[in-house]
Order: C-alpha cells, then structure tokens, then sequence
C-alpha cells in the first residue's frame, strides 16, 4: 500500500471512529446540551470534541483530494518492505509474549521472548544469550517484587504456586 | 530577592541529601544512556522510568527525572554525533555539523563541545529559571477557571500554531487526547461515558502513562526499527588526555553562539509545544546567520555542534517554567513529569510554591547539581558510551519492549492497561508515518479533566455565557493570542494556495 492509499483509508477510518464516538456517546443516553440550573450535560464534552474529530478527518480527506497533504502525492511504500519483516515479527513476537504472560506468567514469558528475540532474530551468542535470558527476569523479581513491592502477573496456578515457593524462602531467609 | 537566595540555598542543600544526590548521578547516567540510544530521548527515558519512581518521596521522584531530563539532552548529543542518527528529535540539528566532525576524526571536539556547550546552557537557563518562576507563579495566583481553561486552548493552540504539522491532522490529534481523557466516570454528574461494551476496565479511564508508554515505547521502537532496519554504523572515536585538554580549550571558539542559543533555547523552550527540537534549530540557524564562517556550516563547524546542544538544554529547563508555575507542560516530557506529579499528590500550579516550597526549591537546586554531575559525568563517560552505542538493536528492542509491559503493569496492576498500550503505540506508529503527529495527543490527555473542569466551571459560574473567557484581562488576552495562533497558518496556507494558483495561471 503507498503512502497515499494509507492517508485516504486511514482519514476514513478515523472519520467513521469519530462519528462512532458520537453515536456512542448519544445512545448511552448522555445529555449534550445545557441543563438548566446545572450546567453542561455529561456528554457535552466528549460529544463535540468528537464532532471536531470528525470535521478535521473530513478537512483531511477535501486536502487529499486536492492534492493538498505532502502523504497525497507520494507513492512510496506506507511500511518499508525491506523492513516489513523486522517490524511484523517484533510486534507479533511481542504479542505472543503478552499471552503467555497469561499462562506461564511474566518471568517465564520475558525469558522466552528475550530469548527468542536475542537468539533467532539477533543470531546472538549463547553466552549473552543465556546471561540476558537469566539476568532479566532476576532483575525484573529484585526491582519490581522486592523492591517496589509490585506482584506481576504469574499465569496459570501451577505457575503461580512455584513463584509462591520462591517468595516464602525470600520472606523467610532474605528479608 | 534576598528570599530566593535563602530558598535556593535550602533546595541546594536539600539537594546534596544522600537519596537526593544518588538519584541525580542515577537519573543522570540513565538519562545520558538512554538519550544516546538512537531513537530513545528525554520523553522515553521519562515514560519508561516514571513507574520506578513512586519507590521514592515525590522530591527525590523529581530530581530522578529532572536529572534524566538533562542527562537525556546530553546523551542526544552522543548518538547524534558518532553514529549520525539523533538520539532524539532534540539533537538533529546536532548532526549537522557534529557528523562531518566525526567523520573527519574530529569526533572527540565534537562531544566536547556539546558537552560544554549543555553545561553553559543548562546553567544559564536555570539561572533564569530561579528570578523568573516565583514571580510567574505569584502572577498566576489571580487565576481562576476562566483564566485556566484560556491558558490550556493557547497551549493547544501553540501546537497548531508553532507545531509546523499538518494542522487539520494536529488538532485532530489534541481532540483524541482530549476524548481519551473523558473516558470513565464524569467528573460532576458521575455517569459513565465512552465505556465500550460496558468493559469494567474502561470505567477506571485511560490512565496518560499508558498512552505516554505505548507512543513512546512501543510505536518508537517500531518506527526506529523500521527507520534504521535494525543496523548502525559505528564510527571510532579518539580519546587522549592530550586531545581532551586541547579540545576543552577551544571553548573561546563557540562561547558566544552558545550563550545566544542558551537564552533562545530558555525562552522558546517556555512555550507550550516548541520545546527543545525548534529551539535546537533556531540556535543552529542563528549561529549560522551571525557566523562570519558560515560557509563552512554542515561541514564540521564546531559552533554548528554547541549552539544547537546549548539550546536544546536550556530549553528542557524553560519547559519545566510554565509547567511547574502554571501547570502547563511546555514540552511532552514536562506532560509526563506533570502526570507523574499528580499521581504523587502533587497539583502543578502556582500553589505548589507556597504549598511545597521545599518540593519546589528541591527540584531548581538539583538542575544546578544535575548539570554539574551530567557535565562531569559525560566528559568522563565518552569513551565507554561510544561502546555501549555498538549495543545492537536485537538486544535492545526486546529490553525496551519488556520494560514498557513491566512499567505499565506495574503502575496500574491490569493485563488490560498493557493490551491498551500495545493497541495505542501500533495506532501511534501507523498515525505517525502519514504525519499524525503525537506528542498533541500526549500533552491533551494529561491536560484533559483540567481542562474539561474548568471550562464546565466557568460556564456553571458564568450561567452559560461563553463571553465570559473574554471579559476578564488574562484569559482575554490569552484566547486572543490562541486565536491568532491558530487563524494565522491556516491564512498563511491559503495565501500559499493562491500564489501558487495565479504562478500556474501564468505559466
């Protein structure tokens, strides 16, 4: 898709999200007019920034066509192709680790994805491989658990219980 | 004036308190760290971080970041010069000069320069700071609602204005920032708005961290990944006492560039929305224009390295004046520094002097110890930056990424508010590549339910009357100001269209 395909789908796109804002807000049943004797109703606000949202989208869309945005005129690639790729996969493998954070928890998924991310994209060697794989869930536990008392995700049960052993023996022995 | 002295002497000391003085020499080094890395700068640093700090008291929370700040501004420099991408959008102007620097083996003058020249920045700068925020915030005293709602559509309006962006694209911007913050409970009547398929995660709102982390973090990864395909070119630097005694001599050179761009960087760097990177470029194109050399500019002229770097400092200091005074953040950095404040329980604003002195007084004593120790840490530290900047971004990328799940978790303790952040930093990145520009969207989502709330106090106190932002004097003033801000580039724009309309009549 060229620039110029992006900036019209895109322009409608967020047309068609302004305009849902609106009907959003009017079907909750939000008032968004003046209510005598206590001001502005709930929906005044979000109602016609949403109105404004949808009048700069169309302003937007009359520029392009007539030509008017630099993105209008140019037909060069919206995302690289040569790096297409690198992007996809760093997204993707992101994602994939936001979902095992849901099962394995966040140590066991932050390991996978440094692991997977230094190893088969960077082609990086065991050593430091190993080293980030270990380091930075360890760092993650000393910083987030132990010293901002913050309790990150641990997944399914039989996971959380393991984390649980570990947090008894720092309860017990380290604190 | 005897006053300010008697206080700044007390931040000064408060500043040299073991926590206070550990977090600027930890803020500084993260920040010239992460502002060396290409595509991180003070606004990521900031983002990233901000979840750290609620570890500490809110004056240690805020020197940590101020000191980043700085320490970022500096790093910028870093990148900028020896791998020829700016570390952030504060230090393009850096590579105009600083790149042929280093090319011609002159990359040791060139950070030197920069260094210095951010030293004599930030110094000056927050010279300036300290006589001119207590009077601001005295004067800011006389505001009410009226007043505050005027201030925040000048801020907006200065991004439309002095922004340079697509207009139709950067109030669009300020909007869905806007809209973002009135997600969950109304602030007066208690109702629920915008809560999609009735999601009980959403009645809580859209915190501006997540936004601010996934703009920031995740879709200026994706951007930098794409932008450099994952590679960088190293050049070598030369390091020798000898050379560095030499260089630091050469100072006589670019002192008055330097001084010019510290008191335009302090000055643009005040208003909403210009902030570092126009100050940055607007010092380069003094220097340039006063320069009796000024052929040899984007060749390796090492004023064309200090004046933009002095600038951009004194600018991150001039940001944090209007929003410690008045509440208003003059740069997307200052709008995360300020939504850090808030969660503290702190309310930005001119109360915070009289309320928070030592706060207040705290955090201007630091900038004077921040650029000390940033200085002395970035001349020190040249050498094994330069090969923390051979760090690929395979290692990279999957450290910030984690970061920005970890910091947004834990700020907010919801799966959801991390999903949320992977959502609005893929939508910032594909805004950004057709000129959306975000930072607009920042600043307004902070801004907000400041802005929402005073606006509907004004117009409950006023019984309706919108004529009542410009009867009084200040807000007067102000509207106007943004009105002209915002009618002007729209009137340039057409005059633009028809001179070239009645060119192609002729041709």
């Amino acid at each position: 898709m060229t620039m110029r395909t992006a900036e019209l789908w895109i322009a409608i796109a967020l047309l068609v999200g302004s305009l849902g804002l609106m009907w959003s807000i009017h079907s909750d049943g939000l008032s968004i007019e003046w209510i005598e004797g206590r001001g502005p109703g709930a929906g005044v606000w979000p109602f016609w920034l949403s109105a404004g949202m949808a009048l700069t989208c169309v302003w937007t869309l009359v520029r392009w066509f007539r030509s008017e945005t630099a993105e209008s005129h140019d037909l060069s690639h919206y995302i690289d192709p040569e790096s297409l790729g690198l992007v996809g996969i760093s997204f993707l493998s992101l994602t994939a680790m936001l979902l095992l954070v849901h099962v394995v928890g966040t140590y066991i998924s932050v390991a996978l994805f440094l692991g997977f991310y230094m190893r088969v994209i960077g082609k990086h060697s065991w050593q430091i491989v190993s080293s980030f794989v270990i380091g930075g869930p360890i760092f993650i536990y000393f910083l987030f658990e132990w010293q901002l008392s913050k309790y990150l995700p641990k997944g399914w049960p039989i996971f959380e219980e393991g984390f649980l052993w570990i947090d008894n023996y720092r309860w017990e022995y380290l604190m | 004036m005897v006053d300010i002295f008697t206080l700044l002497a007390a931040g000064l000391a408060q500043s040299f308190e073991p926590l206070n003085l550990f977090m600027i020499v930890v803020g500084c080094l993260a920040g010239l760290f992460i502002g060396a890395m290409p595509g991180l700068g003070s606004v990521n640093g900031v983002a990233i971080l901000l979840p750290v700090t609620f570890l500490v008291p809110p004056t240690a929370a805020i020197i940590f970041l101020a000191a980043l700040y700085y320490g970022a501004m500096y790093g910028g420099a870093i990148s900028s010069i020896t791998l020829g991408i700016p570390g952030a959008s504060t230090a393009v102007a850096t590579v105009f000069d600083g790149r042929p620097m280093a090319q011609a083996g002159k990359a040791d003058q060139a950070l030197s320069a920069a260094a210095v020249a951010s030293f004599i920045g930030g110094t000056i700068s927050v010279v300036l700071f300290t006589f001119f925020a207590p009077p601001l915030a005295i004067f800011a005293l006389k505001f009410g609602p009226q007043e505050e709602f005027a201030l925040m559509v000048l801020a907006f309006a200065t991004f439309i204005g002095l922004g340079g962006d697509d207009i139709p694209k950067t109030i669009f911007m300020i909007l869905l920032g806007l809209v973002m913050a009135s997600v969950g409970f109304d602030i007066i009547t208690g109702q629920p708005r915008l809560v999609f398929f009735d999601m009980v995660e959403l009645q809580r709102g859209i915190g501006f961290l997540v936004l601010a982390i996934g703009i920031y973090g995740i879709g200026e990864m994706l951007w930098t990944l794409e932008t450099t395909k994952g590679k960088v070119e190293i050049h070598a630097v030369k390091t020798t006492w000898g050379r560095f005694k030499k260089n630091l001599g050469k100072v006589k050179q670019y002192l008055p560039t330097t001084s010019l761009g510290s008191v335009v960087g302090f000055f643009v760097g005040t208003l909403p929305a210009a902030g570092a990177t126009p100050a940055s470029l607007m010092s380069y194109g003094l220097a340039k224009t006063f320069s009796k050399d000024s052929e040899s500019f984007g060749k390796g002229n090492v004023s064309g390295v200090a004046a933009p770097e002095a600038a951009n400092n004194a600018a991150s200091t001039g940001s944090m004046l209007p929003m410690i005074t008045l509440g208003i953040p003059g740069s997307p950095t200052t709008a995360i520094l300020l939504g850090g404040m808030i969660i503290w329980g702190l309310r930005p604003g001119p109360l915070l002097f009289t309320d928070k002195p030592d706060f207040v007084w705290g955090l201007i004593g630091s900038m004077y110890v921040a650029n000390l120790v940033t200085v002395v840490l970035n001349l020190a530290l040249i050498p094994i930056f330069v090969r923390v900047l051979a760090m690929p971004f395979t290692m990279l990328t999957p450290i910030i990424f984690v970061l920005c799940f970890v910091g947004v978790f834990s700020t907010t303790d919801r799966m959801f508010d991390v999903w949320l952040m992977m959502v609005l930093g893929a939508g910032g990145y594909l805004l950004r590549k057709l000129n959306y520009p975000v930072a607009p969207a920042v600043l307004a989502i902070v801004l907000g339910p400041l802005a929402e709330r005073s606006l509907r106090q004004s117009l409950i106190s006023s019984r309706g009357d919108v004529m009542t932002f410009f009867d009084r004097p200040i807000s007067l003033a102000c509207m106007l100001i943004a009105l002209a801000l915002i009618i002007y580039p729209v009137y340039l724009g057409f005059r633009r269209r028809r001179a070239r309309a009645s060119y192609a009549d002729e041709g």
